[in-house]
């Protein structure tokens, strides 16, 4: 799994990617009400926002973390966006994402070193 | 403004030590949230009984300059749309401080206390409030600001058993009574009033008491401390107006939906019609209704329309939402606007731009939730 410095992650699964946000971004975010996903089979360019989350706090955009198709959205947050506090890292995953060139993902940390940055 | 040069309430150390987080709110160090978080907050505060710190807000005493409380009920009524004078002993209500063109400057809770009033006003304006009321009615009423109490708040269905558990006369209050009340040999001043739609007090305590008398509290049983972040949504599906969100200056108390407030007595063909700021176009909008109003928004979707979101009505803008976001109870969104008097009736059809998106809306009866008050 790798990480963003701007609190995602991302898992490789055969030749998709997907992506969530940390535990850590989503105990920041507090309780979240609402998140809006973009349409499946929408390209779509690293730092394009296309992810938005409501908490009771305030909205927070996600930004497509490397170039590529996105394939496959969660429908689950659509009725229940309380998952992204109960289960960030799994079952409350974003998107699946097509990435034509992996190597985009080498630059992003490794779990040590995201967890060394939010410490 | 740094942190360093906030202001901190009494409790602020207990707050520290109940996990709060801690943010700045009208020149003080508040607690925004508690770990429970602020969802967990708002339905507990619901089901069970929340203690707030209000403390910032200011408490303010009008001491008559005759000893007689009608002359600081008739001074203050030069300065409010609101009927002081037949606010019996004993009893409190809601005013507004208005300005010469009719907008409001702060609202403000009033009681009678048998020789002088007890005043509590907004945190953000408490100063000016202060400075407004010397320089208009301070011939006739001395001004004193309390600053030696700090203000608690204990809301919800419980809040009778757990106040009345330390003070026993609590339970004979009825919303809107105010009493002073022992808890030993300490003198708190009580209101059975609140910021929540829920049924509950409010109570000023002396600082040097406010922690043990917090911590009494916090010991009842199903009560937890609760921060800014769930007040804030418990006074927005209660339907209550937040100063400088939903009233300022440019709001009058009609286009508010405030009218509630102003009595007949002030009103035209009252007895003590006018006399207070703006009373002119207050007067007129009372007769003839205002062209804009404040009303209750619910988004037919899930997505949040909150401060700011304007409102269309087709390709026509006809409005803008003053505060907004996911209610706990109600669960789901839900928004105040201000929208153009024709736009205002309950179950009008409009829509709310988000991310640049029109999206459907209701307008909606406030408050979203009924109130619990004993009355």
């Amino acid at each position: 799994m790798k990480f963003t410095e701007d609190h995602e992650w991302l898992n490789v699964e055969g030749d998709l990617v997907v992506v969530g946000i940390t535990e850590h971004a989503s105990t920041q975010l507090g309780d979240v009400v609402f998140v809006e996903l973009p349409e499946p089979e929408t390209q779509v360019s690293k730092g394009d926002e296309i992810v938005v989350i409501e908490s009771v706090k305030a909205a927070s955009d996600i930004a497509a973390p490397v170039d590529g198709e996105i394939v496959e959205v969660n429908d689950a947050l659509a009725d229940n966006p309380g998952l992204v506090n109960e289960d960030a890292m799994g079952s409350a995953w974003f998107f699946k994402m097509k990435v034509e060139d992996m190597s985009q993902l080498d630059a992003f940390m490794s779990e040590d070193e995201y967890n060394d940055m939010v410490e | 403004m740094k942190m360093a040069d906030l202001l901190r309430t009494p409790l602020y150390d207990l707050h520290v030590a109940h996990g709060a987080k801690m943010v700045e709110f009208a020149g003080y160090d508040m607690p925004v949230q508690y770990p429970l978080g602020v969802m967990k907050e708002h339905l507990h505060t619901r089901s069970a009984a929340g203690l707030f710190d209000v403390s910032h807000m200011g408490q303010v005493i009008l001491k008559p300059k005759s000893g007689e409380v009608s002359d600081a009920a008739l001074a203050l009524e030069s300065l409010v749309p609101v009927s002081i004078l037949a606010l019996a002993e004993g009893r409190q209500r809601y005013a507004l401080f208005t300005n010469d063109e009719g907008g409001v400057l702060d609202d403000l809770m009033v009681a009678n206390r048998g020789d002088h009033l007890f005043l509590v006003v907004n945190a953000s304006m408490k100063h000016d409030d202060i400075a407004h009321m010397e320089r208009e009615i301070g011939d006739r009423c001395e001004v004193v600001p309390v600053t030696d109490r700090a203000l608690l708040a204990i809301q919800g269905p419980s809040a009778e058993a757990v106040l009345s558990s330390l003070v026993s006369q609590a339970a004979a209050m009825k919303f809107m009574d105010v009493a002073v009340l022992n808890w030993g040999d300490v003198e708190l001043w009580v209101s059975r009033s609140g910021y929540t739609g829920e049924d509950g007090y409010e109570i000023s305590v002396p600082n040097a008491s406010a922690v043990s008398f917090a911590e009494a509290l916090l010991k009842q049983v199903g009560v937890e401390p609760i921060g800014l972040g769930a007040r804030d949504s418990l006074r927005l599906e209660a339907g209550m107006c937040l100063y400088g969100s939903d009233i300022d200056t440019t709001t009058t108390p009609v286009e508010a939906a405030l009218e509630w407030a102003v009595q007949k007595v002030r009103r035209t063909g009252g007895a003590r019609e006018g006399g207070f700021p703006g009373a002119n176009r207050i007067l007129e909008e009372l007769e003839n209704g205002a062209s804009r109003r404040r009303v209750g928004i619910l988004p037919d979707g899930r997505a949040p329309m909150r401060a700011g979101t304007e409102i269309f009505d087709g390709d026509t803008h006809v409005g803008t939402v003053t505060s907004g976001g996911f209610g706990p109870t109600v669960e789901g969104p839900i928004s105040m606007a201000y929208v153009a008097a024709e736009c205002a009736e309950i179950g009008t059809k409009l829509d709310g731009e988000v991310r640049g998106k029109r999206q459907p809306v209701t307008v909606a009866e406030l408050p979203f939730r009924a109130p619990q008050y004993k009355r």
